[in-house]
């Protein structure tokens, strides 16, 4: 039977305002055989009163330490808890959960990765997988202003953009406007980040006959597709729900664009 | 002392043990049944199944509040048919019993489902009577003991398995609630569903849940629900399935001690997937460190 996990820190840091990394081991003999990039893990916050998991993609995987890098902002009650964790602490996880993607379909093809905000982690491991697998991975990040993160382990992944809001550093505006002014192509696009950019990402593949593939967020309290809490609506009637509604932890996080109605 | 009994009946159905799972947080077993034996249950209690699909409440419909949660997921299911054919032919292969929660818009449609689930593999219903009544003028046919006792005749009259009333909290008197269900013919009545809440985002001055109230469950409520259910225990003589806020075993004989039969673990699975099975264990050892021989003995013992 599968329980929760309880995982040893093995390095915790800021890298930004209000950003911070998270390296989590597995005890000995637990490490699953397989991580998939856009899949999540659910970390209990240490403070009692708050009971549900908190949602963290998949940074990182590293199969030789059998660890995962989680990186988050600390914007509430929970995720604050877990700025205090130090190198051998303990913290219970909930996973891994979700879907992923499927990076066997990106194969030999043009792969554009798109981040906007705590929607760049994601791609990090993403871009680690597709590398050497595919035709040629571009990562376009998109941040507020000049407070990066991740940007160098990008790099050593993929051919970097940067977009920030206030135009401090690389293209003024969003992870869309740098990729027009850099005239990308792209065959297939992934895409993490808040749903207005989601939005606008599916347009432009939509524009470009690009395949789109997108990886969203609810508030979820099970994790495991019980609650029915996390739902996206979905074009089809789905197999599960009979009423197209999909279950973003179970069902996702990553559909197809065209999947979902939004 | 001799292995303790966990066994406990109700309407001459027996369970193994008193532990069952509060109605849609756990499915239909079949999500969870990576972290839980469901063979070691005493029931599996089913998301509340309408005569035909329901889509549910828009996005968000859960967040967390200090100690627990709220919820407004609009009892989305994929109706009757799906549920007989999908989920309840997936419960077949355990060795636990299975209570199915029953809801609808109408008594019609209420009928519609207990009828249609007369001749399954159910071994009791749950009703839950908190949802909107559209013909009774939006009062839920749960906080009206009139018709409380009207739905609970019907639904008694055509149910072949026994019935179980699902009382909401939120009324002025649970007692009176608890007879109503009585009265109609109830053979259990199970408390607490959750308490109506609310919660504001003040940076955005937003409604967290786009319901904007959800129904409140988790730790915070839990003695709410203790007293709700000795309240009903003194009143009525037909059993109790208690639930609200249960985390641990210690919890769940609490509920016991203040008159449940059988306890049911909600929410906070969702903290800790595996609770009831803890839960089961923890009774267990409770009983042998009181020596006690059969939990039916702890029923409603109290002073
Ligand atoms: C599949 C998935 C992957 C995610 N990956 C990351 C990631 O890699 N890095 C990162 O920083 N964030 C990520 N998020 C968002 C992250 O889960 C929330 O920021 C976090 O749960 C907020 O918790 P809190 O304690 O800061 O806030 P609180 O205000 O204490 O949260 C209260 C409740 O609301 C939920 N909640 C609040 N905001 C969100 C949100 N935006 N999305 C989902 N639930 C929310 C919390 O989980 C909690 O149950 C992801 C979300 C999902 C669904
Ligand atoms: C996500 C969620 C979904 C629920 N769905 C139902 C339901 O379909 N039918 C029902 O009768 N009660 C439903 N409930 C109420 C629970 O069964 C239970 O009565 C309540 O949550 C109190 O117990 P707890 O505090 O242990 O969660 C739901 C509760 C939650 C948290
Ligand atoms: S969080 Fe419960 S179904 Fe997704």
């Amino acid at each position: 039977m599968k329980k929760k996990t309880s995982m040893n820190v093995l390095d915790s840091r800021q890298l930004a305002e209000g950003i911070y990394s998270l390296v989590l081991a597995y005890p000995e003999g637990e490490a699953p055989r397989q991580v998939l990039p856009g899949q999540f893990a659910g970390l209990y916050p240490r403070d009692s009163s708050a009971l549900l998991m908190r949602p963290i993609s998949v940074c990182r995987w590293d199969p030789a330490e059998g660890s995962i890098r989680f990186v988050y902002r600390a914007s509430g009650r929970g995720t604050k808890t877990f700025t205090g964790l130090k190198t051998g602490d303990r913290i219970d996880m909930l996973g891994l959960l979700g879907n992923g993607y499927e990076t066997g379909r990106m194969r030999g093809k043009r792969v554009l990765l798109m981040g906007g905000g705590i929607g760049i982690p994601p791609m990090l491991e993403l871009a680690a997988v597709l590398k050497g697998e595919a035709r040629s991975v571009t990562a376009v990040l998109g941040y507020r202003n000049r407070e990066l993160f991740l940007a160098d382990e990008f790099r050593r992944e993929a051919e970097v953009l940067v977009a920030t809001e206030d135009g401090s550093i690389g293209t003024k505006g969003n992870v869309l406007d740098a990729v027009r002014a850099a005239g990308i192509q792209a065959d297939v696009i992934c895409a993490c980040g808040p749903m207005p950019m989601l939005r606008a990402v599916r347009d432009f593949a939509r524009e470009t006959g690009a395949c789109c593939y997108i990886s969203l967020e609810e508030r979820m309290a099970c994790g495991i597709g019980a609650c029915l809490g996390c739902i996206t609506k979905t074009r089809q009637i789905d197999a599960h729900s009979h009423v197209r509604n999909a279950r973003i932890c179970t069902e996702g996080p990553v559909f197809a664009a065209e999947e979902i109605d939004f | 002392m001799p292995k303790p009994d966990l066994s406990v009946s109700i309407a001459g159905v027996t369970f193994k043990n008193p532990v069952t799972t509060a109605s849609g947080t756990f499915g239909s077993g079949m999500e969870y049944s990576e972290f839980v034996d469901l063979n070691r249950l005493g029931a599996v209690t089913t998301k509340g199944v309408a005569s035909s699909p329901w889509e549910g409440n828009p996005v968000p419909r859960v967040t967390e509040v200090y100690g627990g949660m709220l919820n407004a997921i609009g009892l989305q299911n994929p109706g009757v048919e799906v549920f007989v054919k999908r989920d309840l032919e997936y419960l077949k292969q355990f060795d636990t019993r299975v209570i199915v929660n029953v809801c609808g818009r109408t008594e019609e449609e209420y009928l519609a489902v207990v009828e249609r689930l007369s001749e399954e593999a159910v071994d009791l219903l749950e009703i839950n009577v908190s949802c909107p009544n559209v013909k009774e003028g939006a009062i839920a046919f749960g906080q009206d003991p009139d018709a409380l006792f009207r739905i609970t005749d019907k639904i008694r009259r055509i149910a072949t398995q026994p019935v179980i009333m699902k009382l909401t909290p939120n009324v002025t008197s649970i007692a009176e609630m608890a007879r109503a269900a009585e009265a109609g013919g109830a053979d259990a009545i199970s408390l607490i569903n959750t308490i109506t809440g609310m919660k504001i985002d003040i940076e955005r001055r937003t409604f967290v849940l786009a319901n904007k109230t959800g129904g409140m469950s988790g730790p915070a409520i839990k003695p709410v629900a203790v007293r709700m259910v000795w309240q009903a225990a003194q009143a009525v003589k037909i059993p109790i399935i208690g639930m609200g806020g249960i985390a641990s075993a210690e919890d769940a004989i609490e509920f016991i001690l203040a008159g449940a039969t059988m306890v049911a673990a909600g929410a906070m699975q969702f903290h800790n997937p595996c609770l009831t099975m803890e839960i089961i264990d923890g009774i267990e050892a409770y009983m042998v460190r009181h020596q006690i021989e059969h939990v039916t003995d702890l029923i409603g013992t109290v002073q």
